[in-house]
């Protein structure tokens, strides 16, 4: 099988495995790496939503071999025990209720935000479209996504 | 009714079990750290207890849960540990409605601790605790009173033991978090420092009198807390089912294979008789696991068979996707033998429905009169956790790792499909993904434990998306038929006819709903549970609602609110026709018909229905293509009335633009997780009544994810929801988890039908499924 070298969450990984192997599987059973969670398989819940460089992606549809740029999941998001301000705003808002979906939820609400600081509520339903809330927590990701704007653009 | 809590005799309080003439015994488990819990009751006092009222008015379903524990309701461990830490063992299954959370409130409120050190675990499987259904919003309900009374011993125990500590009369000890002082003298301790005193004392547990609500400070706030696992959530680090990992529980096996189940395309079909197994791949085992329709495990009803070939990777460092990927290669070898229902469609059930109904009462001449029919689909519960569970099964004892809504009835069906004894079967509670329902019975634990048996290995199962969606269980398809007369605008009766495919109850609501010692029929069981489920608050003269039930082969279980998530919702549509008919205010109409109502539930329902009522006035009139809907519901000793603006400005393509409910549950715990619930349930309602369900086509079903399932994103989601919690109407606390389905649906459809100038009585209505 060939051997990839990856970077997760900024450190470097080596795995072996087959090309087709989705990194949904790669990170959860070859590196441990559990926050990505399945929901689906085939790219339509968002539930394992990751970032390959600043683009959010479905692990459980990108081929590992299709991997070229560094992989930061949910796990990869605390710093040295810091939160992320996006984190943090999930946590004051009291988004989650069974919080399965919430890490893909996060990924896709950072990667919107790095693109667009300031996202209106238009923004906010194209781009968290992609992803399905069974517990139905839409209206407090709306406004988690808006405290972690804010706070990212420097508290404005 | 009054009940005999006597406390044991003087001398049995210590170490261990002696049987008595009383079959229950106070256990106490006395070591370095302080355990209590306790039981009161024998037998027969327990059988003297209430069973099952007529209607829900008189006793639902979370009354008789409250019932049918009473036994055993002091049968709850908690622990003070020497790291002053208070951890509570809650036999429930916490899968995001935030009872763990609820209960670390009641618990830090009467112990006077410090919030931030009570934890609260998912207890594994007791079977000292035979009935730990989490279901019927029941759960507050069932521990408000048990809870707090062990917390309230926990307290008494640690206060004396400081007592004796200083020598000074516990009287003038004082609590506050975590901390026991005496002023006078300035010594203080914290729990965990006199853990071991307190642990050491004979005291037997008894019903001590509780925190009077005027001094919380926890229960009720404001503020409400966030949920305990909040950031473990957010990141990543809370272990759902699959994400266990040697390590994470002293059990936990070195080696779980992946495993994944090859199903066949129909419901219930299986594989052909005359087709073998090929060879397996290097490094993959396949286990048939077909067993009788009419099996061992589920004699006689229509609990889907786990049926099809397991495909388990037992290589080293072995992946789902060696699994998933062999399963696609095994798939188009099989020769799969057609499901029992492969000559039936959705469209065929409800035309069986519809034949099924009984007649309503003929209207009476003179009498003005209004019918209507209503029609709803089978849905799928779909948490986002697909079904999985691990399985260590050994020679004659089984570890299974699965997050059971109903854990004693999970371990005996795991008993009868292994043979191993159901003693022998330890059982862990997982935190899940979400359940609505669909953990009220397991048959991914059951698959889990046959295939770990046959292999010879600890396995990890995992049911992919539509594997659920297409061999899991489903909301029951059902006709509804209403009928209201009346005459010099005085309703002089109403008549609900309801014809259901059959609702499974067989995990367990039918030990609550039976009188002790009675087994009833699954019929019985049926309609006793929709009875102490459904009831009209209304003064609506003579009022009758029934349910017809046929069984059909297609899985089914409670989902979120059990019968009143379509009984209910078509009534609250009916209401809004009829208040047209009458050509009254669809609010006012409710109130007046309220007003004289002799419903225990009608007050509530006027309380939340006035404060939707304000709220409307607010919002002022609806833009072009909007329009607002309103609903009420009361059940579990709890209402809430929702008012919901929905923009249908293209019709085919609605969504919620606005919302607000109005919650009345008695005594609120936590305002943030009752926001959550009320907020969450909408979007199930606009889901199941305007966009999702499942069509049967020819013995399957025809969706297979949520690309064709369509449950609603944040762009169906309302931009502004605002949740109005009433202050304590009560000294107890009703349930709430469930509550919102009924009006959430209605409200949604009565929007619609103003917003777009229709009639919808076929669900969803965006793609009916009949």
């Amino acid at each position: 099988m060939p051997v990839y070298n990856l970077t997760v969450n900024g450190q470097p990984r080596t795995v072996d495995a087959p090309a087709d192997m989705p990194l949904l599987w790669v990170l959860r059973d070859l590196l441990d790496v559990t926050g990505p969670k399945y929901g689906c398989g085939v790219g339509v819940c968002g539930a394992c939503t990751s970032h390959l460089g600043d683009s959010a992606v479905r692990p459980c549809i990108t081929p590992i071999s299709a991997v070229s740029e560094p992989v930061t999941t949910i796990d990869g998001l605390e710093q040295n025990g810091d939160l992320h301000p996006i984190q943090q705003a999930w946590i004051d808002l009291d988004v989650a209720s069974c919080g399965y979906c919430q890490p893909g939820q996060i990924m896709t609400a950072l990667a919107l935000i790095v693109a667009n600081p300031n996202p209106t509520d238009d923004d906010i339903d194209i781009a968290m479209s992609q992803n399905v809330c069974r517990c139905g927590t839409y209206a407090k990701i709306r406004a988690a996504i808006k405290e972690a704007a804010r706070v990212m653009r420097g508290g404005h | 009714m009054a009940r005999r809590l006597d406390p044991i005799e003087p001398g049995h309080q210590r170490g261990a079990f002696e049987p008595t003439r009383r079959e229950f015994l106070q256990v106490l488990i006395a070591g370095s750290t302080l355990m209590i819990g306790g039981v009161f009751l024998t037998r027969e006092e327990a059988a003297a207890l209430p069973g099952p009222g007529n209607t829900s008015d008189q006793s639902d379903i979370g009354d008789s849960l409250v019932a049918v524990e009473t036994p055993y309701k002091y049968m709850l461990k908690l622990e003070v540990t020497p790291h002053n830490r208070v951890v509570f063992q809650l036999p429930r299954q916490d899968k995001g409605q935030g009872i763990a959370t609820a209960l670390a409130m009641m618990i830090a409120e009467e112990m006077d601790a410090d919030y931030d050190r009570v934890d609260v675990q998912l207890s594994d499987r007791d079977s000292n605790r035979p009935t730990t259904i989490t279901g019927g919003s029941s759960t507050i309900r069932t521990m408000w009173e048990p809870a707090r009374t062990v917390a309230a011993n926990a307290r008494l125990r640690l206060v004396t033991a400081a007592a004796a500590r200083w020598s000074v009369p516990p009287n003038q000890i004082t609590v506050k978090q975590s901390l026991v002082m005496h002023a006078a003298t300035g010594r203080a301790a914290n729990f965990g420092e006199l853990s071991a005193e307190a642990a050491a004392l004979a005291i037997p547990v008894t019903p001590l009198p509780l925190k009077d609500p005027s001094q919380y400070t926890i229960i009720g706030s404001a503020d409400g807390k966030g949920r305990k696992n909040a950031r473990d959530i957010v990141t990543g680090k809370q272990k759902y089912t699959l994400d266990l990992r040697p390590g994470d529980a002293p059990d936990y096996p070195a080696n779980a294979k992946p495993a994944v189940v090859l199903r066949p395309p129909d419901i219930k079909g299986r594989v052909s008789e005359s087709w073998s197994l090929p060879a397996p791949p290097p490094g993959i085992v396949y286990v048939k696991i077909n067993l009788p329709d009419r099996g061992p495990v589920e004699t006689g009803s229509t609990f889907p068979q786990p049926t099809g070939i397991a495909v388990v990777a037992v290589a080293d460092n072995a992946s789902f996707h060696h699994a998933l990927a062999a399963r696609n290669a095994l798939e188009p070898l099989v020769d799969w033998e057609p499901g029992p229902m492969a000559a039936m469609s959705g469209e065929g059930i409800r035309t069986t429905l519809v034949s099924l109904t009984p007649a309503l009462t003929p209207v009476a001449s003179g009498l003005s009169s209004l019918d209507a029919t209503f029609d709803f689909p089978y849905v799928a519960h779909a948490p986002l956790e697909v079904m999985d569970a691990v399985a260590d099964v050994r020679a004659s004892s089984a570890t299974i790792w699965y997050p059971s809504q109903t854990p004693n009835y999970q371990v005996g069906q795991i008993a009868a499909a292994t043979g191993i004894p159901d003693a022998n079967i330890t059982l862990h509670i997982p935190f899940a993904g979400g359940a609505f329902g669909r953990r009220l019975f397991g048959e991914a634990a059951i698959e889990a434990a046959l295939i770990s048996q046959q292999v010879g290995l600890p396995i990890k199962l995992m049911w992919t998306r539509n594997d659920d969606m297409r061999h899991g269980r489903f909301r029951p398809m059902t006709h509804h038929a209403i009928r209201a007369t009346w005459s010099n605008g005085t309703i002089q009766s109403w008549e609900h006819q309801v014809a259901a495919a059959e609702m499974d109850l067989r995990h367990g609501y039918g030990d609550a709903l039976s009188p002790p010692g009675i087994a009833l029929s699954h019929p019985e069981i049926e309609q006793a549970a929709f009875n102490a489920t459904v009831s009209v608050p209304y003064e609506f003269g003579a009022t009758q609602q029934r349910i017809t039930n046929m069984r059909f082969e297609v899985p089914t279980g409670s989902w979120r609110s059990i019968y009143s998530g379509f009984t209910m919702t078509a009534n609250e549509i009916f209401v809004d026709r009829l208040a047209q008919a009458f050509g009254a205010d669809d609010i006012q109409f409710r109130l007046d018909h309220l007003a004289n109502s002799t419903s225990a539930s009608a007050p509530r329902a006027i309380r939340v229905l006035e404060k939707v009522r304000d709220k409307r006035a607010a919002w002022g009139a609806a833009p072009a293509g909007h329009a607002y809907g309103v609903a009420v519901h009361a059940e579990y000793r709890s209402a809430v009335a929702y008012l919901v603006e929905i923009d249908a400005v293209d019709p085919a393509n609605p969504r919620l633009a606005r919302a607000y409910a109005a919650v009345d549950v008695g005594l609120p715990i936590n305002r943030k997780g009752l926001e959550a619930q009320f907020q969450g349930v909408l979007i199930d309602a606009f889901s199941v009544m305007i966009r999702a369900g499942n069509h049967l086509d020819a013995g399957h079903i025809v969706e297979g994810s949520f690309s064709d399932f369509h449950w609603a994103r944040m762009n169906h989601s309302p931009r502004s929801f605002e949740v109005f919690i009433f202050d304590a109407t009560s000294d107890t606390p009703g349930g709430a988890g469930e509550l919102g389905l009924p009006p959430g649906s209605a409200a949604c459809i009565n929007a619609y039908a103003r917003a777009t100038g229709t009639q919808p009585s076929r669900f969803p209505v965006l793609d009916p499924t009949s």
